[in-house]
């Protein structure tokens, strides 16, 4: 059992140890769809909500496979559940709202294979956080997530207007700037550490 | 290694993955391991094994399977296939050394959404037979292997001035602790890619005409 304050959590998931730039989990659509920051906080928002309904599966799951005693189910039962919500979540914003559901488009089931989701249901487990400390996590890791992804398109709108050589253009150049944006995240090291 | 060159496409299919269609240097596909677990030399080395050992058992399966499968529901079951293999490495690595298995933490259960594994059940496994799949199973396993060794090679002799664990840097080297930590994970992989294009493009100057396409 885990007993860091809510409020150490929080910042922990979101700056200390951002998913993306210090776990490096998430770091296709990291990568794929930051280009432009309208997408970018779109994609941040389809993710902080998948991460919470998949934290709050997560915990059930885990919940009712300690009581049957099978811990060796857990990964196979995690993407499973993980997926279908993925599945309910995009039905329920369908039928609820068109508008929303046309805005995010083919983000929503390509979060299926997000490593973010799956890695945070993980990370949970293995802390033994309940059920509270498990929905703040979840909300501080889509924050974080969001918060690299804009940081990120920003910085790649005004990269596109850069004069660049031939072989750095692409995934290289993307690269070198997620670098510099972790080192920037390491200034946070210790804030959390209440 | 298990492969034998008797079966010209299998060899074909084997060297494909190594190094023309190299999973992270030219498919850039499975990004999270590549950087995350690659600050040494053998933890880069375990995870390209585990990810291997899951790759070439999930080919076999799915191509073994591909006629049973309905199409509707196929990504579903690779993914369940996939989650199999990967619980039973996640035992085996921590069976056999408890050290290695907490140093990787979470990154083994992981290898189910790398997206490495999906791709390569959907592209090839679910539609050629099993030898060749196993064979591309093989190739591209090794290639990652082979990527994920490069970049903990890299960043544990200019981090850490040691190679697998064994100084290989005279004393006097001051090591570059940013090499270990995350941001040296994107700089080295930028690094490598910045290389690969490079040479590429030398390439393509010297033969005037573009490589050709598969």
């Amino acid at each position: 059992m885990s007993d860091d304050s809510l409020w150490t959590i929080f910042i922990n998931a979101t700056l200390v140890n951002n998913f993306v730039l210090a776990y490096f989990l998430g770091i296709c659509p990291f990568l794929g769809v930051s280009s432009k920051m309208s997408t970018a906080t779109r994609m941040g928002a389809a993710v902080t909500f998948v991460m919470l309904v998949a934290s709050l599966s997560a915990y059930g799951i885990n919940a009712l496979l300690e009581w049957l005693g099978a811990p060796y189910l857990r990964l196979i039962s995690y993407i499973v559940v993980i997926a279908s919500a993925v599945q309910f979540v995009e039905m329920f914003v369908k039928k609820m709202s068109p508008t929303l559901f046309r805005a995010l488009g083919i983000f929503l089931p390509l979060i299926t294979t997000n490593c973010a989701i799956l890695g945070l249901a993980l990370f949970q487990t293995n802390r033994g956080y309940n059920l509270l400390q498990c929905l703040v996590f979840a909300a501080g890791a889509g924050a974080g997530f969001t918060l690299a992804l804009v940081l990120m398109a920003g910085i790649r709108e005004k990269l596109a207007l850069a004069q660049l050589s031939d072989i750095v253009q692409g995934t290289a150049i993307s690269l070198m700037v997620a670098g510099i944006l972790s080192l920037a995240f390491m200034g946070f090291a210790g804030l959390g550490a209440a | 290694m298990a492969a034998e060159p008797r079966d010209i496409t299998g060899a074909d299919d084997l060297v494909r993955g190594l190094w023309r269609e190299n999973p992270v240097f030219v498919q850039v596909l499975g990004m999270c391991p590549v950087l995350a677990v690659t600050n040494s030399a053998v933890n880069g080395l375990t995870m390209g094994l585990a990810t291997l050992f899951v790759l070439v058992l999930s080919n076999t399966l799915v191509s073994l399977l591909r006629d049973y499968i309905p199409r509707q529901v196929r990504i579903a079951t690779f993914i369940l296939i996939i989650a199999t293999f990967v619980t039973v490495v996640d035992y085996l690595i921590q069976a056999f050394s408890l050290e290695l298995h907490r140093s990787l933490g979470a990154f083994i259960s992981l290898i189910v959404v790398n997206c490495l594994i999906l791709s390569r059940a959907e592209a090839f496994a679910s539609r050629h037979g099993p030898l060749r799949s196993i064979m591309d199973g093989l190739g591209m396993g090794l290639g990652f292997t082979l990527a994920l060794l490069c970049m903990g090679a890299v960043r544990e002799i200019l981090g850490n001035g040691s190679l697998f664990g064994v100084a290989v840097l005279p004393s006097a080297f001051q090591p570059w602790i940013v090499m270990v930590l995350p941001g040296g994970g994107f700089f080295t992989l930028g690094a490598w890619l910045l290389l690969i294009n490079f040479r590429k493009q030398q390439r393509a100057k010297t033969l005037a005409v573009p490589v050709e396409q598969p």
